[in-house]
């Protein structure tokens, strides 16, 4: 096949960028192909930094030949002649694997000088990240790849037309490479046989969270959440009910429940107000409070904002800052607006995608769970019974037993009773562990959670004694 | 160079090939308001007070003037509702570190951003970044730097450095819109420049 006929194949395949922005990986190809210069590179994008994901790894880990044969092949197509894998140094193993695949692949002369005879030169440097999850940006993986520091750069010019050390640079996923010999070896044709109009091909999941079975999997684009969630996560443990699931890691979104007989692919997540990303799939249950989720990707981002810009770095402190005050209970009116204007600003103004994208954990959560925010501010209500600020444990005294597992349990010695004697949960001693909660047997349940109410008293010591039926005999 | 004619809040303007949007309206005597821009250094793209309207092919988007090139027949609008807006929350980003900055009061007057919009930061500096590029790139001595990142991210002076090529240079100074700089140096010299051995031979 001649480069033209590969860059036909791959874009005849409609393959679509695996890593997050969902960019026609042909498209990008056949610009940086057509793009002046000599010189040129392609780039593995391995900076694979979303909190439970972990398609990358296992990738670079299990199938190293699979990205190395779809860089080589793109290599011959865009015309280039250097190769670079920006791979986490957190994943040492992935890292050992793909020098031992460059190695064996010199060895066997599929990579290196006049490949296979064909009079194709390539090579493939591996080069380790230092840990920054902004790292995964195209423009800030090359100044990182170029030495400085790992921040975008604020152009625009694409960089498969000005990139890596201003050359033409075309820079894919893992998981995009590990596509590409497929479709030229089965061609364009078998390869879309799946997938959507516009998602093609297959992709892979990290399904974490509250869901029966973890881990990887890989389904044809289109398939619908709920599928993925229930027939192949086996849906959520201990009889709990699905609340939302979380998509496209850290600056995805949340989809509902009402939403999950959506298709995966590219455009429809987007439309649902999350994004495909790298394929991060976190499932939540009734008992996560989506303003909490908020926060803690909020918390995520902010700690990983370069700090370049004004809007990711400044905005997100406040944004953070609101939505830590509102699940400790101090939201205040207006706090909701103020998060809306923030989140506008970085999404209109920030300079890179990270940036960009750093409002939508809570414009998703505000899209479909409004009213939980409204409740914490508000009423100072946790719907969920998780934000400790909101909520108080209490013992039911009409289901209590006197067994006292809570009472030798409580790590705080909160918990007063003994013998038959119904326990009582000192609030002002309380830290809000849950033990109580988790170690009271389930024929009891005495341990409540309440939220936006007041702790009903306790029970006046004359009526704390349990009179056993047996005993009075 | 070919010359590009483009329209900028309603005036024909003539750019030359290169030229970012932010030089074209100079250029024309049309302001656009900047805090990390400076003519001697490479942009920056970081205060995105800069942000201006951009109409082409029938679709309206925000970029920033002092890095988007200039093209054939843009429209710009340097001021807009939602320019404003974005301009009035940086402004008010921006002043909760540095409320007694004098370009940021100023701009905050303009755009109506109200300085106590956030709670005070302990850190006077505003990030734009004019001193570290301003001697890496005009002085090429890199004796200030950013440590960190994110809202850790801070300026600093490198006492190996500072102390061998401030003390006669101090060009960054003047430069800074706030006094996070200057109160950075005084506590460099404190620490370092006080050990014998680092001090500046006098007359130098």
């Amino acid at each position: 096949m001649s480069a033209e006929q590969v860059l036909g194949e791959v874009k005849k395949a409609n393959l679509r960028g695996r890593g997050g922005g969902g960019f026609p990986a042909g498209s990008k190809w056949e610009g940086s192909r057509n793009a002046p210069g000599a010189i040129k590179y392609v780039i593995v994008n391995a900076d694979e930094g979303d909190p439970g994901a972990y398609m990358d790894r296992s990738v670079l880990e299990g199938n190293p030949h699979s990205v190395l044969e779809g860089l080589t092949i793109g290599a011959y197509a865009v015309g280039s002649h250097e190769g670079y894998i920006y791979v986490r140094q957190e994943y040492p193993l992935a890292v050992e694997n793909v020098h031992m695949a460059i190695k064996k692949a010199e060895e066997y002369g599929f990579l290196g000088k006049n490949i296979l005879g064909s009079g194709f030169d390539f090579m493939v440097i591996v080069h380790q990240g230092a840990g920054a999850f902004v790292c995964g940006e195209s423009t800030a993986l090359m100044t990182a790849l170029e030495g400085r520091a790992g921040e975008p750069r604020p152009k625009y010019v694409r960089s498969n037309v000005v990139g890596l050390w201003g050359r033409p640079s075309v820079l894919n996923n893992v998981e995009t490479w590990a596509n590409v010999p497929l479709i030229i070896n089965k061609g364009a044709d078998w390869f879309t046989q799946l997938g959507t109009e516009s998602s093609k091909g297959t992709k892979i999941f990290s399904l974490v969270g509250k869901i029966t079975n973890t881990g990887l999997v890989e389904v044809p684009m289109g398939t619908p959440l709920r599928d993925i969630i229930f027939k192949i996560g086996g849906g959520i443990p201990g009889g709990k009910k699905f609340k939302a699931v979380q998509t496209g890691g850290p600056s995805g979104g949340c989809i509902p429940e009402e939403l999950l007989d959506l298709p995966v692919g590219f455009d429809e997540l987007t439309k649902a107000g999350s994004m495909m990303g790298s394929g991060g799939m976190i499932v939540m249950d009734e008992d996560t409070c989506m303003v909490d989720v908020a926060r803690y990707f909020l918390d995520f981002l902010t700690d990983e904002s370069c700090g370049k810009c004004v809007p990711c770095r400044e905005g997100m402190r406040q944004m953070l800052k609101i939505l830590t005050n509102i699940t400790r209970g101090k939201g205040k009116e207006g706090d909701i607006e103020l998060l809306e204007e923030l989140a506008e600003t970085a999404r209109e103004a920030a300079l890179c995608a990270l940036g960009k994208s750093s409002p939508n954990p809570f414009l998703s959560t505000l899209k479909y769970f409004r009213d939980e925010y409204e409740a914490h501010v508000k009423e100072k209500r946790c719907p969920a019974l998780s934000c400790k600020e909101l909520i108080a444990f209490h013992i039911d005294p009409g289901k209590c037993q006197a067994c006292m597992i809570c009472l030798k349990k409580c790590p705080a010695e909160a918990i007063t009773g003994g013998k038959n004697l119904i326990s009582i949960i000192d609030q002002e001693k309380c830290t809000k562990c849950g033990t109580c909660f988790e170690v009271c047997p389930p024929r009891f349940r005495a341990v409540t959670k309440i939220s936006g109410e007041p702790v009903p008293p306790p029970i006046p010591e004359e009526a704390r004694t349990i009179v056993r039926e047996s005993k009075q005999k | 160079m070919s010359e590009i004619l483009l329209q900028i809040d309603g005036k024909e303007v003539r750019a030359k090939e290169g030229m970012t949007l932010l030089e074209a309206a100079r250029g024309a005597g049309i302001s656009i308001p900047t805090l990390c821009y400076h003519e001697k250094l490479e942009p920056y793209g970081g205060c995105r007070l800069c942000m201006v309207e951009l109409e082409s092919r029938g679709s309206t988007r925000l970029v920033v003037s002092c890095v988007y090139p200039v093209e054939k027949n843009l429209i710009v609008r340097t001021r807009s509702e939602k320019v404003d807006r974005i301009r009035k929350m940086v402004l008010q980003l921006l002043l909760a570190h540095a409320p007694d900055a004098f370009d940021l009061q100023d701009l905050a007057l303009e755009y109506g951003a109200d300085k106590d919009r956030f709670e005070k930061e302990a850190s006077f500096c505003i990030h734009c970044g004019l001193c570290v590029r301003y001697c890496a790139e005009v002085k090429k001595k890199n004796a200030v730097g950013f440590v960190d990142r994110g809202i850790r991210k801070e300026i600093s002076f490198i006492p190996e450095i500072a102390s061998r090529e401030c003390w006669n240079c101090k060009e960054c100074f003047p430069l800074c819109p706030t006094e996070a700089l200057q109160a950075a140096f005084v506590l460099t010299k404190a620490l370092a420049f006080s050990s014998p051995s680092l001090e500046p031979a006098s007359g130098e």
